[in-house]
């Protein structure tokens, strides 16, 4: 019997927001444990949550790019749960009236688009870190740290939408690069800001009804997503096959051995008994406030590659590159202000560029780390087209503009790589490689053409590189026909 | 709606309390006499009233994301039953 997954993902993005959820606490990564909360946060007997304006400001920013709709009115319910990380005993979250709801965004999957659905967007607060014994004596203990409990997060809840593993990365990789692009949340999946879990269910192709599923958690990077989803699929139908019936459970993934394992716990029968937050009434947000922040909404990642396929005449693929980051998107567009090429620049940037951020491992982000300026670049290039250097010569002149900041022009005069354009100069190389080399020029003359290639690479070598393509091309040519 | 002590036994699980026979028995009893007053108020029509989060018509204030002072570790585990590293001590949750 031929199968098909259905997937859905529930993703928590931790806000960018300097303070916490409800709090003034600050929410900076890395802080020694138990420094940065206060009575609200641990949860103290008659403290009251405030909310976060700019944690709500940043939620409806994510509800306008993934086209949901915005709720005038919302509320926050607790969710009522014990452990050891959530010191009031319930979490904060948003139940049966989220902020937003009913939305979409469009993903790219091996050339073909497809639309995911996006169930809702609620708010809520994270809870603390659990840190696990390592040495013998610590072995029977936990620790906690509540310097991220109540730290603001969305959680973005997707339609049963995605059928394959590859769906799935894209629906994330889109998301993330929306939160992103947004300057809302960090992305960053190893830290926690961008966490994902999956529900993932199999049933027969042509089946209407869902299978029963399973919830995997604990993954935190997109290779082990992809990994974890396709281990489950498999699983599912393995299980199935063999007469079995799949259980609704909780499942990690063991990223050591590839697997997904049950996570039986008394725990398991959740009931969460949900109620209306008594401490917060209904968020209600006025119209003019929604207008204005959809009035400062910033371009989107679809939006600036549609735009840079028409504006710039750049393929798709190129466009694709480009707008990866933001970082990256803004530093073309800085290079095409100064060189009106864009193919050329978008050519230099994935080529060289890259390759150089890759290889050096710096941050084109990072002015202090990234020192080419685009104005730089597009000096060099125009250097290029001048003629006055090659663009092999180009492409060193890029790696030490890399590594020293310094102007192209500051770099061809320190290495002395000015391209030989000088007809008298090459004459004098060609004919001094010609005569040292009677034999290839006779076996050239009687049809050996393709020695040509030999005679270039000799006159190269010997002007250190330097010498014009063209004018060597055209000169060689009629020292050779004589 | 009639309350079973086996909701009593599962609301005690949920609220980690540990319950007597009798105290089940008793709390059957006054939880179900509880809901059955509650529930006086489904004979009220509240047709066209709008929902009430609030007995007073105030709406809700925000604060701007400010950082404030937190307080000193010392003083967040000031409470702790058990503390080490900086952190609150609990048995451990995972195997």
């Amino acid at each position: 019997m031929q199968y098909e997954a259905v997937i859905g993902l529930e993703i928590h993005a931790q806000l960018l927001t300097d303070s916490k959820a409800f709090c003034g606490c600050s929410t900076r990564f890395g802080a020694p444990p138990n420094t940065q909360v206060c009575p609200v946060c641990l949860g103290m007997p008659g403290v009251l949550p405030v909310l976060n304006k700019r944690a709500v400001e940043f939620a409806i920013k994510m509800a306008f790019a993934t086209n949901c709709e915005i709720n005038p009115k919302s509320v926050f319910s607790r969710k009522n749960y014990f452990y050891p990380d959530l010191p009031k005993g319930y979490q904060i979250s948003q139940y049966d009236e989220p902020l937003t709801k009913s939305g979409y965004i469009d993903i790219d999957v091996n050339g073909t688009k497809k639309r995911i659905g996006i169930t809702r967007i609620h708010m809520e607060e994270d809870a603390g870190k659990l840190l696990h014994g390592e040495t013998y004596e610590d072995s029977d203990y936990s620790f906690v740290d509540l310097n991220r409990a109540a730290v603001p997060l969305i959680e973005i809840v997707s339609e049963p939408d995605m059928r394959s593993s590859d769906e799935a990365v894209e629906y994330l990789k889109a998301l993330r690069d929306i939160l992103v692009y947004l300057e809302i949340c960090d992305g960053n999946m190893e830290e926690g800001s961008f966490r994902c879990d999956a529900n993932v269910s199999v049933r027969p192709i042509g089946e209407k009804k869902l299978g029963t599923k399973a919830e995997l958690k604990n993954i935190n990077s997109f290779r082990f997503i992809q990994r974890a989803i396709e281990y489950e699929i498999k699983r599912q139908i393995e299980v199935i096959e063999e007469g079995g019936r799949i259980i609704q459970e909780t499942r990690l993934f063991d990223s050591d051995k590839g697997i997904t394992i049950s996570m039986r716990s008394k725990e398991e029968a959740h009931d969460y008994r949900y109620f209306p937050e008594p401490d917060l009434l209904p968020l209600e947000i006025d119209a003019e406030w929604i207008d204005e922040i959809r009035r400062n909404l910033p371009e989107l990642p679809a939006q600036k590659r549609e735009r840079f396929v028409n504006e710039y005449g750049i393929p798709q693929y190129d466009a694709d590159v480009l707008t990866s980051s933001k970082a990256l998107a803004n530093y073309y567009e800085g290079c095409v202000k100064f060189y009106n090429k864009p193919k050329v620049i978008s050519n230099w940037v994935m080529g060289e560029l890259l390759r150089l951020l890759k290889e050096g491992g710096r941050d084109i982000s990072q002015s202090s780390s990234f020192k080419i300026q685009p104005e730089a670049l597009a000096k060099l290039l125009n250097m290029i087209d001048s003629s006055a250097i090659s663009s092999k010569i180009a492409k060193e002149v890029l790696e030490e503009m890399y590594k020293t900041g310094k102007d192209p022009d500051a770099v061809v005069k320190e290495k002395g790589v000015v391209q030989i354009s000088d007809e008298d100069t090459l004459i004098k190389a060609i004919d001094d490689v010609l005569s040292k080399n009677p034999k290839e020029v006779s076996d050239y003359k009687e049809g050996r053409e393709k020695l040509f290639g030999f005679f270039v690479g000799q006159v190269m070598k010997a002007t250190k590189g330097q010498a014009n393509p063209q004018v060597l091309n055209k000169l060689l040519k009629e020292r050779l026909s004589k | 709606m009639a309350i079973t002590k086996k909701d009593v036994e599962h609301a005690a699980m949920l609220a980690r309390l540990e319950l007597s026979e009798d105290e089940k028995v008793t709390y059957t009893s006054q939880l179900d006499s509880i809901l059955k007053y509650v529930e006086n108020l489904r004979s009220v029509s509240t047709d066209g009233i709008e929902p009430t989060a609030h007995v007073v018509p105030v709406k809700i204030s925000l604060r701007e994301d400010n950082v404030k002072e937190s307080l000193v570790q010392d003083e967040a585990l000031a409470n702790a039953p058990e503390k080490a590293n900086g952190c609150f001590k609990v048995s451990r949750i995972i195997e």
